[in-house]
């Protein structure tokens, strides 16, 4: 995996014209401490990350954290005070305009949290406008910005204008205002704050199937760690203007980096944020062709109650250890098995599969290829989606210093 | 008896006729003489086109101005008030007028929008420009007239660049405060595509803007009507020469049909660049609703976007 976009100790103060705020960041004073004392606001004290491209890296934190502030820094919106920020060799906090611009034209597009379509252009213009700025001549450009329109699905809305449309279809005319260019990164901020919860969770899905398609290099950013856990392959978590912690969605429920993380995992839908793959147990089996005692001994060595039979990798059955003992043993197993067993995907989060752990029966995990690959039992499920129940790790000396000088910083590497 | 100036007077008068016809005049004349041409140019074409279309052939175009862009009842206004005012004889002076108003306005506006996209882009300009404005807004009008004519001489060119002086402060107020209002994620929007300083004016700020920019131009045509006739003193023509020549000689009726003529004017000149102020109305006004507009004298509350503009109509004294 390459890295497409680097972000080296970003700083952000407004209002230091003197640089008085940035020593006393330096000296470690509190965000709170320098604008009480100096009036200067830290926006981002000194983050440093890296997005791989393909990745969707969502950047969370509460109203006031700097998510925006930091966002805008990636296009050069905002210059940061210090630090780096390399887009594919280019360092768009120092570069100049023309350079910046060109950047902006190519590579990155940004989606706003009010949307900021332009009321005066219809539709079509709207998405048009990057490619009109770039000089790309009227038919071209209607003809991609009726593509990326289509893309999401508003193709019929070309000529309407922004106010004939609702919250939910404008954010769409934005997004595909964003990808009509074709950029390689897209930067969303709070794409979705501004609507409602239903809309919000189809947006959501829309996102993950196009996204499937288009693999953009994605930086997002909410203050909704749900939506984060759901889109983003990685996270970070966001504090006074600094990461708290980085790390895939499971990483941070199962360990949070401390007590302000804790908090917003606490009533986290952890249903959402594991997969089946997470929690599945190796499965014990045996080929179609077997007997009955060659089943009871793959259970016995996998200390297992039962075992699937498998057709080519595919599971076709599943025998009990009690149906077993109660036959002879050289029975084909074939003919005491159950057929068709529930099976789940590895790749599904386990609140797709409640309505298959109903049942009772253990759940066989198979892979892409309908392969067989573990088993997961309900309680497997109950016991993760618990999790939070159990006693705290008591913090030790270790996280102690974590606090101090958060995990931020590592840039994750996959 | 406790009056300072018993004593001591400061000699004012003279420190001003010395400045202006010491320095400026013998100096600055040719300068102030080469500006005129362009205004007489200007000026020149139109007076000549206006009195060349036949005056049933003027009123059938305003009269559909009036009725595209404001409604049926305004469009038969100006047909009667032109009718009126051509029956009254005034038909040559109006056209006059109305060649004058033109001329001020067309650069009023090439001066004043421009300065106004200036002051938008930065505070320093626009914190040195703005009391030079609220000075030209508040000096009367008749006070302009003493140095045009130190300067310029007496005329037509000279009553139409006194006209434009008096009329150039609200197109550039509303231009600035048009494009301020803008609303600053579209701008964001603007520039995070790429957008250079002149595609996000011309692409997003200037139209945004637009109905603001027509809303300064209507204050900037409503001064230089009233400042049309008060141009007149200086040997500027057309109706408020007529209105002068009456008063002079105290002959009240030819006062009145020139003040009349005014009216008719300053009343389809508003109303029409009031129209394009206003987002196009679905349902339009009936006659009596018109008719109560016309008296009232009221504005309609501006475009919903700007806010502020509200604040801007205040200051600027109405015609
Ligand atoms: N132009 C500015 N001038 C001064 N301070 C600013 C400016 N922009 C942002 N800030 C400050 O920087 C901090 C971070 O703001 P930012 O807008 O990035 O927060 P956010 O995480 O996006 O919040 P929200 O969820 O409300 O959008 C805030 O304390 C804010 O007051
Ligand atoms: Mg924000």
């Amino acid at each position: 995996m390459t890295v497409k976009l680097t972000a080296k100790n970003v700083s952000k103060l407004f209002n230091d014209d003197s640089g008085e705020g940035a020593r006393r960041l330096a000296a470690g004073e509190s965000k709170e401490e320098i604008f009480k004392a100096t009036g200067v606001t830290v926006g981002i004290d000194d983050v440093s990350f890296e997005v791989q491209e393909g990745e969707i890296f969502v950047i969370m934190g509460l109203s006031g954290s700097g998510k925006s502030t930091i966002v805008r820094t990636l296009n050069g919106l905002i210059p940061p005070t210090s630090g780096s920020i390399v887009i594919d060799d280019v360092d768009v906090a120092s570069c100049s305009k023309e350079a910046l611009r060109n950047v902006r034209r190519q590579k990155i597009t940004m989606v706003f949290q009010h949307f900021a379509l332009f009321p005066h252009k219809t539709i079509i213009d709207n998405v048009a406008f990057g490619l009109k700025l770039k000089g790309v001549d009227k038919d071209e450009r209607h003809k991609q910005a009726l593509a990326s329109l289509a893309k999401v699905g508003l193709d019929a809305y070309a000529n309407s204008y922004p106010s004939q449309l609702s919250g939910g279809m404008q954010q769409r005319v934005g997004l595909a205002r964003g990808l009509a260019n074709d950029p390689e990164i897209l930067l969303m901020d709070e794409p979705f704050g501004a609507l409602d919860p239903l809309i919000r969770r189809e947006m959501q899905d829309e996102l993950i199937v196009l996204q499937k398609e288009l693999k953009k290099t994605i930086v997002f950013i909410t203050h909704d760690l749900n939506e984060a856990m759901i889109l983003g392959d990685r996270i970070a978590i966001m504090k006074d203007g600094a990461f708290v912690q980085v790390g895939t969605a499971q990483e941070i429920v199962s360990d949070p980096a401390d007590d302000y993380v804790r908090a917003f995992v606490s009533d986290i839908d952890r249903s959402r944020v594991f997969k089946v793959s997470d929690i599945s147990n190796d499965a014990a089996w045996v080929k179609v062709d077997a007997t009955a005692r060659d089943a009871l001994g793959v259970m016995d060595k996998a200390k297992s109650d039962l075992a699937y039979v498998v057709e080519r990798g595919v599971p076709v059955g599943l025998l009990m250890r009690s149906d077993a003992l109660q036959c002879p043993r050289n029975t084909p197993v074939r003919e005491v098995m159950f057929a068709e067993p529930p099976t789940i995907s590895e790749e599904a989060f386990l609140n797709e599969v409640y309505g298959a752990a109903q049942g009772g029966v253990p759940m066989a995990v198979t892979d892409d290829d309908g392969k067989l690959v573990g088993v997961v039992s309900q309680d497997d499920i109950f016991e993760q989606l618990a999790a939070d129940e159990e006693e705290p790790e008591a913090p030790t000396e270790e996280t102690d210093e974590q606090k101090q000088k958060p995990a931020a910083n590592q840039p994750a590497s996959e | 008896m406790l009056d300072p100036s018993q004593y001591f007077t400061i000699p004012f008068d003279t420190w001003v006729n010395d400045f202006v016809r010491g320095f400026l005049v013998p100096n600055f004349r040719p300068f102030f003489r080469a500006l005129q041409v362009p205004v007489n140019q200007v000026l020149m074409a139109l007076d000549t086109f206006l009195a060349w279309v036949p005056m049933l052939a003027m009123t059938a175009i305003f009269a559909l101005l009036a009725w595209r862009i404001v409604g049926k009842s305004m469009a038969l206004v100006t047909i009667f008030g032109f009718l009126f005012v051509d029956l009254i004889g005034l038909w040559p002076d109006t056209m006059t007028t109305l060649a004058m108003i033109l001329t001020s306005v067309i650069f009023c506006t090439i001066l004043g929008v421009p300065v106004g996209i200036l002051v938008a882009r930065s505070d320093t300009t626009w914190k040195i420009v703005r009391p030079i404005l609220d000075v030209m807004q508040t000096v009367p009008s008749f006070v302009y007239l003493v140095p045009i004519v130190m300067l310029f001489g007496v005329g037509m060119a000279p009553g139409i660049i006194a006209t434009i002086i008096f009329a150039l402060p609200p197109i550039i107020r509303m231009t600035n405060l048009g494009i301020r209002n803008v609303r600053t994620d579209l701008i964001e929007a603007s520039e995070a595509f790429g957008a250079t300083y002149s595609q996000t004016l011309f692409e997003v700020q200037l139209p945004l803007a637009m109905r603001t920019i027509m809303a300064g131009l209507n204050q900037t045509l409503m001064l230089a009507m009233s400042m049309v006739v008060i141009a007149a003193l200086i040997g500027a023509g057309g109706l408020g020469q007529v209105v002068n020549t009456g008063l002079g000689r105290l002959d009240v009726g030819g006062a009145t049909a020139g003040g009349l003529g005014i009216v008719v004017l300053a009343i389809v000149l508003d109303r029409i660049t009031q129209g394009l102020v206003e987002p196009s109305d679905p349902n339009r006004m009936t006659f009596r609703q018109a008719l109560g507009t016309l008296f009232s004298g009221q504005k309609r509350p501006p475009i919903k976007q700007e806010s502020g503009s509200r604040a801007a109509f205040k200051g600027s004294p109405i015609p």
